[in-house]
């Protein structure tokens, strides 16, 4: 069976013209996808079953027995972390909001350790934006600043952005001048019209004096700014007036690096500066194919789109002190459930290190290092191939993820849904006993 | 010698990231690249391995040099590998530092750890 | 259940105030009924409040919420057995927007504007609203297939173009803001005026609004095109307003109601040339009401203190935000719209802001017949819809508008006639312009009144319009609409003195109409292209799937003869 217009759940690209052959219920092939969205699609090794640690041992369970000691950990613990959420699709996401608020815990994303630092930014300076389709109609100039798509979204040149013909561009990447700002030649580099090589933790200085060039106060900008000569920067800051329709990609390059969010504010203010001159859109490349939609369904229903703490029955948001990382840092949470995210893999190991002191409930269909932690594990099938459900593209696009072939495996949605059921259950007649 | 350590995505890192015990992704996520110039001056050949550390930690890589990396910088994909060297203080904003961290790097004969080696020494990590 | 012996305001079936039993069966008023009794002896009773132009869900409420947490911290609330936690003021997040409406005694609420391609987040959102019924007005006013429509003169695949669209969108009607203006943002570009042609299309703003109101009669849509006027929110921009209103007076409405509902009258009646000599038209724009009788409008009115201005009017909110050095977010949407959403504070001391404030009552008290206008704020463009009290008590007393007058900038007086208008609207008209008319003008049969037959959705108010002044004793006219007393929505009493006893999930109306086979395959050729070419998404994807309208309310309308075979 050949199934057309399928949503890969790989990158926030969220290309939705895959093809996947499915035969005997399983994915055979796809075609179209980039070697990311292929490796998640065609799917392999699997948990094969819940487990929850006895005697320091991993041991097969029941889903119910499961849920059971989870909903006991969460409930016995006093700020129970719910981490992850981008990978896993918004009906899920929503399942986790409630969760979160019956344990009066803390529900954080991957955002917090991606693209946060790009939403506090939007919080200083809003976010002048489009569709991706915007992109690709009518931008002449794209500016790759801080990310790699060859490595990190690989058809968004092709789908989106600097090779894609559109109305207004129908020569495609020919049509197009792109620019690219990074501290390394990466492979997106290579194709640049213009790479800027730029000191390591230096973006801040660097925007602010293309700010000041593009308002035509240059005067002010020293000699040299980042390792760049003040020539270069009056060049780009020319070169970008000069596009009839600019679109800035941000990455990781600007949300890691010294500065953090404020790098952000400051591209959001240069872009809007920009658009005194010129037509200029920004986004941001997020990277996971859901992480947009965790941010999405927490603000619609929480008020804030990530870092959010219930411990007081009202939704509290201060990150910094409030995201995953910092409650960890600090030793001021007490259990955690790990979600469609690896936070062994990607926090620090100092963190890690703390996180494995505490009882860790995973739901992931694949074994990762977060397993090595657990107490609890919870294997659920995969959004997009087994699951069906809604997920946001980096620029706000909502699409439905198809469920491709049948599976054993519960949902996320209905792992939560039965965690959620558990806690209402036991809450009361739980006797909880001291770590 | 004093560096730079960048950590970030890569292709091979992405696709081996939903099976992560995996040999593939020990491969994808433990190698360090360097500047050609600096790889020549550490003396380092195919097969041999650098020791990066820093005050958070340290662990040994692979090594590999990449003609699109300036001299001084040092480029990891993220990961656990990568994650010894990054600090858990989050600026006040919610990310730690994943770039730009301060390291050094020194030539070594020592084996990468595998990835159930990395996690040996935390916590409950025994499955 | 029954309503005893309340003071009953039902204008649409000539009740105005009589003592009256209101009897409830199955979700709906009936003329006879047993069962629980609700004591409203001597309150006023009226109609569930029904708001037809309010920005609830959707891309730019949520962009609202994520750039202003600082609005988001505000009117945080804990969980309750019953309740979700609340947060924000300007930008509530969903579970409060639904029990903030019911605690006033609103039990309907449409967003006023959705694009097409985005339209499944304004559905997830919607349905996370608990309690009201609401629906969504469909974007169209920028739309590449639209325009092309429009300039080749194709009415009837205009038609099937809106049929379309309102099917994928699951849409209630057709909304039109800033006809070609939209279109050219998308290169930083606006249009001037009705007659300036949109770049790259060949078509003017005047033929983009007539087009879509004819093929909207030819639809038989319940509701007329709701249009925000080009160059909304600048001095002297009522001729605009009186131009398009002009424009449309000889198209003959398919229904009993308008051929065009105005958006927030309020922001286009402005007079002057600059902010400098800034003054209110509103007498002349309520008279032009009071001469025609195929227009209506909604108030937009604009109240002290904090807002967030949010628009499919891009080019307008990058104006706010350069004039207010605020933080600005703007969202283009590919082949469809454009927007923006920046936050404001409207000063008492702002002279300008004194004379919008002003406009938005003249122009509700100068305008005859109240079946023509809406109260509302274009929530949260000129006020949080939890303002809606303040407006009521203003409208109702004159002393009241004179002691905030007082307040507000000295030169005030010499650029509104408000301060001579002895007008006091009484609970009838009041009644008709947040209920009755509201209803009748969006096309909801159901809504708005208390005859046999409606939706149960009854609000009953801690006052008692026989005793009390409304005029001179005004706090108590703000305090009792604030909290009702009891809320009854579809039958069920979901909130009393402010506490919301229960949250059922309310239902999501949308239009389903039917066109001529032949023209939709016509259409398709067109979109087909359109898909392959230029949006980024594909036409499979598309489409709002049913999982998104869980309870839906599908009311048929089209340009067959509905009884006829071959609707496609």
């Amino acid at each position: 069976m050949i199934l057309e217009d399928v949503v890969c759940s790989f990158c926030g690209c969220l290309c939705d013209d895959l093809v996947a052959e499915v035969e005997e219920g399983k994915v055979k092939r796809i075609k179209r996808a980039c070697r990311l969205g292929s490796s998640k699609m065609m799917g392999h090794g699997r948990i094969k079953a819940p487990m929850v640690r006895k005697d320091g041992e991993l041991k097969e369970v029941s889903y119910q027995e499961a849920y059971d000691r989870a909903a006991e950990i969460l409930l016995c613990a006093k700020k129970p972390l719910l981490y992850g959420w981008a990978s896993t699709v918004c009906e899920a996401q929503k399942k986790g909001v409630l969760l979160a608020e019956e344990v009066a815990g803390v529900i954080d994303s991957t955002a917090t350790v991606c693209h946060g630092p790009s939403v506090i930014g939007i919080e200083e300076k809003g976010l002048p934006g489009a569709t991706l389709g915007q992109v690709k109609n009518r931008a002449d100039m794209i500016v790759f600043w801080g990310c790699n798509p060859a490595e990190a979204h690989p058809r968004h040149a092709l789908r989106y952005s600097s090779n894609v013909p559109g109305k207004f561009t129908p020569e495609g990447r020919a049509g197009r001048k792109v620019v690219v700002v990074d501290v390394r030649e990466t492979r997106t580099a290579k194709n640049a019209d213009k790479f800027v090589l730029i000191r390591p933790g230096s973006d801040y200085e660097v925007i602010s004096a293309l700010r000041m060039l593009v308002a035509g106060k240059g005067d002010f900008v020293p000699d040299e700014v980042g390792g760049i000569p003040k020539t270069v920067l009056a060049s780009l800051a020319d070169f970008l007036k000069s596009a009839k329709f600019g679109a800035v990609f941000f990455g990781l390059g600007i949300t890691h690096s010294r500065g953090r969010y404020k790098n952000i504010d400051n591209a959001l203010s240069l872009v809007a500066e920009l658009n005194a001159h010129t037509k200029f859109v920004v986004m941001p490349m997020r990277g996971h194919y859901n992480v947009t939609g965790i941010g999405q369904v927490m603000a619609w229903e929480t008020g804030f789109p990530m870092s959010v703490d219930f411990a007081r029955g009202a939704a509290y948001f201060n990150p910094g002190e409030t995201a995953a990382c910092d409650l960890l840092a600090r030793h001021d949470t007490d259990a955690a459930l790990i979600i469609a995210a690896d936070a062994a893999s990607n926090f620090p190991r100092p963190t890690v290190e703390y996180l494995a002191r505490i009882p860790v409930i995973q739901i992931d269909p694949y074994e990762n290092p977060t397993t090595l932690l657990s107490e609890v594990v919870i294997p659920s099938a995969i959004s997009g191939v087994e699951a069906e459900g809604t997920a946001y593209r980096m620029d706000g696009m909502a699409l439905r993820m198809r469920k491709l072939v049948d599976t054993t495996y519960p949902s996320d949605e209905e792992i939560l849904t039965n965690i959620i059921e558990s806690v209402r259950r036991q809450r009361g007649t739980i006797g909880c006993t001291e770590a | 010698m004093k560096a730079i350590m960048i950590s970030g995505r890569t292709l091979a890192q992405g696709a081996g990231c939903e099976c992560k015990m995996n040999p593939d992704f020990f491969k994808a996520v433990s190698i360090c690249s360097l500047s050609e110039g600096d790889y020549k001056s550490l003396g380092l050949t195919d097969g041999k391995n650098v020791l990066v550390k820093n005050e958070f930690g340290q662990a040994v890589f692979f090594a590999r040099a990449d003609e699109g990396l300036p001299p001084g910088i040092i480029f990891i994909p993220m990961g656990p590998w990568a994650n010894v060297l990054v600090g858990p203080d989050t600026g006040g904003c919610g990310p730690p530092q994943y770039k730009g961290v301060e390291v050094e790097v020194l030539p070594t004969d020592e084996p990468v750890l595998d990835v159930r080696e990395l996690f040996a020494g935390i916590g409950r990590a025994k499955a | 259940m029954i309503i005893k012996g309340g003071i009953v305001y039902d204008p649409a079936n000539g009740v105005f105030g009589d003592e009256m039993d209101i009897c409830v069966e199955n979700g709906r008023i009936v003329e006879d009924a047993k069962g629980e009794e609700i004591d409203a002896r001597g309150l006023l009773v009226m109609p569930g409040g029904v708001d037809a132009h309010t920005h609830i869900a959707g891309k730019k409420v949520n962009t609202g919420r994520v750039m202003r947490p600082d609005d988001s911290r505000l009117g945080a609330e804990p969980k309750t057995a019953v309740c979700r936690p609340s947060t924000g003021y300007t930008v509530p997040n969903c579970y409060a927007m639904g029990y903030r409406y019911v605690r006033m005694g609103y039990t309907t609420a449409f967003e006023a504007a959705t694009p097409i391609i985005e339209a499944r987040h304004t559905h997830e959102e919607l349905e996370e609203i608990p309690i009201l019924d609401k629906g969504a007005l469909t974007l169209f006013g920028n739309n590449w297939e639209v325009m092309e429509c429009v300039r080749d003169k194709d009415l009837s695949k205009l038609a099937a173009y809106i049929a379309w669209g309102l099917r994928a969108s699951r849409g209630y009607g057709v909304k039109v803001v800033n006809p070609g203006g939209g279109e050219a943002w998308g290169f930083g570009a606006n249009v001037k005026g009705l007659h300036d042609p949109v770049p790259n299309f060949d078509v003017t703003p005047a033929e983009i609004i007539h087009g879509l109101a004819e093929a909207n009669e030819m639809l038989r849509l319940p509701h007329s095109i709701h249009l925000h006027f080009n160059n909304t929110g600048k001095p002297g921009n009522y001729t605009t307003a009186l131009e398009t209103l002009e424009l449309l007076k000889d198209i003959k409405p398919s229904r009993m109601r308008q051929v065009i509902h105005v958006a927030h009258m309020q922001f286009s009646a402005y007079g002057g040339t600059s902010w400098r000599d800034f003054e209110s038209k509103a007498p002349v724009i309520a008279d032009y009401f009071n001469q025609h009788n195929h227009a209506t409008m909604d108030l937009g009115m604009l109240l002290f203190g904090s807002a967030t201005t949010m628009t499919a009017d891009a080019p307008l909110e990058y104006g706010n935000a350069r004039l207010t050095h605020n933080k600005w977010s703007n969202h283009d949407i590919e082949l469809e719209e454009s927007s923006g959403v920046v936050p404001m504070v409207y000063f008492r001391k702002m002279l300008v802001n004194a004379v919008q404030w002003a406009i938005g009552l003249e122009l509700a008290l100068l305008t005859k017949d109240p079946w023509k206008v809406l109260m509302t704020t274009d929530h949260p463009n000129g006020s949080p819809f939890v303002n809606y009290p303040e407006v009521v008590s203003l409208l109702m007393s004159k002393p009241k508008r004179d002691a905030e007058m007082a307040t507000l900038h000295e030169q005030l007086p010499k650029r509104t006639t408000l301060g001579s208008i002895e007008r006091e609207l009484d609970w009838s008209e009041i009644a008709v312009m947040t209920r009755a008319a509201p209803a009748k003008i969006l096309g909801l049969g159901d809504k708005g009144h208390l005859g046999p037959g409606a939706d149960a959705d009854i609000s009953v108010y801690n006052l008692r319009p026989e005793e009390v002044d409304a005029s001179a004793d005004h706090q108590l006219v703000k305090k009792a609409l604030a909290v009702a007393k009891y809320t009854i929505k579809s039958g069920v009493l979901v909130s009393r003195d402010g506490e919301i006893l229960a949250t059922p999930d309310g239902r999501t109306f949308w239009v389903d109409a039917s066109v001529p086979q032949a023209d939709i395959d016509r259409l398709m050729i067109d979109l087909q292209e359109k898909f392959e070419k230029y949006y980024s998404i594909k036409l499979s994807n598309y489409m709002v799937q049913d999982a998104y309208v869980p309870n839906p309310v599908v009311i048929k309308a089209g340009s067959q003869d509905l009884r006829s075979e071959g609707v496609a």
